[in-house]
């Protein structure tokens, strides 16, 4: 990442005014959204959206022919383009054709994309921006940091500070008085404008109608009051029938702001009358920009499903850290990384792109159901295609690419990291690596990694044999739960097998656009753990069984390589997470539970793949709960906890932060135990309380249940 | 269905009367208009535009009323504070009114004043969205309007704000006696 991206990372994570607006929000925002949402199926909802919006996708040529005609037959003048140059020359033509001097906007991020206001400034109009929050920003001459809320990053005070300067009297920061005066001024700009200039959040094609939505009601005034409007439309606004329309309203103010619907809704076919009796001059452009070209690939056509709700920015944990101005200019978060990719170039995605965690907060409430995180790894993998991996990573995935060179490194660096061991942990680390061990500390790399230890296990002889998949945490790290699964497992009759050649899962490549390394790893883990001996495959790390499952296959298909798609399909069918297999076992009477045990209070912290990849949130609770734990739930026990593989090691200055408000969930719930299923958080989190002093017990799940399990029944 | 448009409307900010004729609407509408200041000054004026409301109806305590009119033009209710107007259907799954706003005089009235009063059939009531879409024909009516509560931003620090560009005040009168648009 360069100098400069980082510094804007750093100036948003100091400016406390953004990250206590978008941190209140964010918390606010989940709340009320579930509550929009009450008595709603937003499955079904979601499903149909994203049914009508990829039909859609699929015929944008024909439906844009057909909006067009239809439009037309009504009076509209439809323009299409591919190029943002062309649609600021029509605008500007139109304007000059009709002797325009001002233009009233009501707020469009299609304007934004194509750098209007500057155009059209530049060649000498006056455009005023009409919907408060693009206001404010356009007086400050900033660019919008959110997608619905354009100037959430600023406090009342510097409205009030900009608003004086407007209106040239020295204005209090009492908001509801600011809004009165945005009101007076911007009236007679309604009524004196010759153009109004919307974008459009819905086009039909089938009648060649428009939807605006707003709050305010500026985007009424702005299609009532001037005698021309003009209308700038990405085609991916486009629906086939009226009837898809609906369904859009219904979630989109719902999604945005935890509305019912928005205040004002307008369904413009064609021209209008003015209020002097003539026809409204109604120009409408169709702006592709790349947007075809995007609907024919067949990974990011699902990108079009979006209706610019912006909740991927409003649950997004790195989101309400940074703002969006760390972004770019225009489209921001999860979904603006994809369109920026797109809209602007690839490249321009190649940082910013790196901001993502992967954590899938915003796949689970996306409206469209684009698998965001899945596009913005696919991303990632095209730019490493074209631009080559880091030289540093390029090094390690070499090493990491030869299992018994890793696993050696790996050893030398127990040794290695001795001298700053206290404990089981590394508290502190010199020079650059010293960021690593900024708020948390780190896990002391064992001795005598689990691979060796499994060889001295004398374990009884069972028919039923499981291959356990360790991973590298819990082979060199966390041996001990290792050794606890294979406890537990025995009781229940089950032999656990160790297969010597099993190596990285591969996750940290694919997450860093390294899909070739990936899948290479997941070539040699299928050899590994080839042969039908085994009846499942359980790891205990959510990370490691969703590449089994699920990342193995991805990494093949977009790879185009099938050679050995059937073993990865084979692999997936019989892997399975640690709890959800003992919950199996405890359902099939094959492992009991202590009667009658008070364990006391303990919180649970779900790992981001264990909950949105796998969906078993629910068996680990359900087991501590039978083992006599009375479980407290914490806020926001689902955000990630910062950890991601490897992005705490590359954007340390955002995952401290998350780490943080993680420990002081957990602390405010006043439990003396965490417990968790992924080892990568808990190394994440107990570092974070080996550093905070605070006495919680970070524990994985299986470490507790070991605990908790009567003996085997003879 | 009345009692969850008004829940939801509500909600929203609005405010829900409903009544058993015209006529007991009307008084409402006389008096509101007296309590709130209405005067034949700017920003204290009030704007009728049209609808079946006044069918038939005796329009002579109105005539009598200083400072209200029925003749809409853009200056006018620019000026003006309250805006009267006849929304077709009332959506009760969300408290939302709509109507076909084509005629610019049903706009004007409803989005420059700062009261908008706005009548409305109780025949007229639909459960939701999609009962409405089957109703309306935008090739028909180039302007639909629906509306839902008052103007409103949450743009200055999140604080929700009632009044921006449009009206401060919604205020809903179902009429159990007038007819619904067919």
């Amino acid at each position: 990442m360069s100098k400069t991206f980082k510094a804007s990372i750093q100036k948003a994570l100091n400016n406390a005014n953004l990250t206590g607006a978008l941190g209140k929000f964010s918390e606010a925002y989940k709340v009320n959204r579930a509550k929009a949402y009450e008595g709603i199926d937003f499955e079904a909802l979601r499903t149909v959206i994203a049914d009508r919006k990829s039909y859609a996708a699929a015929h944008l040529d024909s439906l844009a022919t057909l909006f067009a005609q239809k439009a037309e037959a009504r009076g509209a003048k439809v323009f299409r383009t591919g190029d943002p140059a062309l649609a600021r020359a029509y605008i500007l033509q139109v304007a000059r054709d009709r002797g325009v001097k001002t233009v009233v906007k009501s707020k469009s991020m299609a304007t934004e994309e194509i750098h209007l206001n500057a155009f059209l400034e530049k060649a000498g109009l006056t455009v005023n921006e009409t919907d408060l929050g693009e206001w404010i920003i356009q007086l400050a001459g900033q660019t919008p940091s959110h997608m619905v809320m354009p100037a959430i990053h600023m406090t009342k005070e510097e409205v009030s500070d900009l608003f004086s300067e407007a209106v040239d009297e020295r204005l209090t920061a009492d908001i509801p008085r600011l809004v009165k005066v945005a009101r007076d001024t911007l009236r007679p700009k309604f009524l004196e404008a010759d153009m109004g200039i919307s974008g459009a959040n819905i086009a039909v094609a089938e009648t060649g109608s428009l939807v605006l939505m707003t709050n305010e009601g500026n985007a009424r005034l702005v299609t009532s009051l001037p005698k021309i409007h003009v209308a700038l439309v990405g085609i991916e606004k486009l629906v086939a029938a009226f009837a898809d329309i609906a369904p859009i309203l219904q979630a989109l103010p719902k999604s945005a702001t935890a509305q019912a619907l928005t205040s004002y809704v307008s369904i413009i076919t064609g021209q209008t009358p003015n209020s002097d009796g003539s026809l409204k001059e109604l120009h409408i452009i169709l702006l592709d920009n790349r947007r075809t070209e995007m609907a024919r690939d067949p990974q990011f056509k699902q990108a079009l499903q979006c209706i610019r709700c912006a909740s991927c920015l409003n649950v997004c944990p790195i989101f309400r850290l940074v703002g969006g101005h760390v972004f770019g200019k225009v489209y921001t978060g999860g979904i603006g990384t994809i369109l920026t990719a797109w809209f602007d170039a690839l490249k321009a995605s190649g940082e910013i792109q790196g901001l993502c965690i992967q954590c899938g907060a915003c796949k689970e409430v996306c409206p469209g159901k684009i698998d965001i995180p899945d596009l913005i790894m696919e991303l990632r993998r095209r730019l490493v295609k074209e631009e080559g991996l880091p030289l540093l990573q390029q090094a390690i995935y070499q090493v990491v690419n030869n299992r018994t060179l890793f696993h050696a490194m790996l050893r030398t660096a127990s040794l290695a990291d001795r001298p700053f061991v206290k404990g089981r942990f590394i508290r502190h680390l010199p020079m650059f690596l010293a960021g690593l061990t900024d708020g948390r500390s780190l896990p002391a790399i064992v001795a005598e990694p689990f691979r060796d230890r499994f060889k001295k296990i004398a374990q009884p002889r069972f028919k039923e044999k499981a291959a356990f998949f360790a991973g590298c945490l819990i082979d060199f790290a966390y041996p001990e739960m290792g050794e606890a699964l294979i406890r537990i497992l025995n009781k229940a009759g089950i032999e656990v097998v160790f297969p010597q050649a099993q190596t990285c899962c591969g996750a940290p490549a694919r997450y860093s656009g390294a899909y070739e390394v990936a899948a290479q790893n997941a070539v040699d883990n299928l050899k590994a753990l080839a042969g039908d001996e085994a009846t499942w495959v359980v790891s205990a790390c959510p990370t490691c069984t969703a590449a089994l499952t699920r990342e193995f296959q991805l990494t093949f298909e977009s790879l185009g390589q099938t050679e050995w798609l059937p073993q990865a399909k084979a692999l997936a069918a019989k892997t399975v997470d640690f709890s959800t297999l003992v919950a199996r076992l405890v359902e099939e009477g094959r492992l009991t539970l202590k009667e009658g045990q008070k364990l006391g209070a303990l919180t649970y912290h779900d790992s981001c793949h264990l909950k949105r990849t796998l969906h078993a949130e629910q068996p680990p609770r359900d087991l501590l709960r039978k083992a006599g734990y009375e479980l407290s739930e914490m806020a926001e026990c689902d955000t990630c906890c910062g950890m991601g593989g490897s992005y705490s090691l590359k954007l340390p200055e955002i995952a401290a932060p998350m780490l943080q408000r993680k420990l002081r969930n957990i602390k405010a719930t006043g439990v003396p135990v965490v417990a968790m299923d992924c080892p990568g958080c808990v190394m994440q989190i107990r570092g974070g309380f080996d550093q905070d002093g605070a006495a919680v017990q970070v524990r994985h799940t299986l470490e507790l249940l070991d605990e908790a399990l009567e003996s085997a029944t003879p | 269905m009345f009692n969850r448009f008004k829940t939801k409307a509500e909600e929203a900010r609005a405010e829900v009367h409903r009544f058993p004729t015209r006529a007991a609407a009307l008084d409402f509408i006389l008096a509101f208009l007296q309590a709130e200041g209405l005067a034949d000054t700017p920003h204290a004026q009030a704007l009728w535009a049209g609808g079946t409301f006044l069918d038939g109806l005796d329009r002579q305590p109105l005539a009598a009323l200083s400072g209200l009119s029925f003749d809409v033009t853009r200056e006018r209710a620019a000026a003006a504070k309250f805006g009267i107007s006849q929304m077709a259907w009332a959506l009760a799954d969300t408290g939302t009114l709509a109507q076909d706003a084509t005629a610019v005089a049903q706009r004007l009235v409803s989005s420059l004043t700062s009261i908008h009063l706005a009548l409305v059939p109780t025949a007229g009531l639909l459960p939701d969205l999609p009962a409405l879409l089957t109703r309306v024909n935008p090739e028909a009516s180039g302007y639909i309007a629906l509306i839902t509560g008052p103007s409103r931003t949450a743009d200055i620090e999140r604080v929700l704000t009632i009044g921006v560009h449009g009206p401060e005040r919604l205020v809903i009168l179902f009429v159990d006696d007038l007819e619904a648009k067919v």
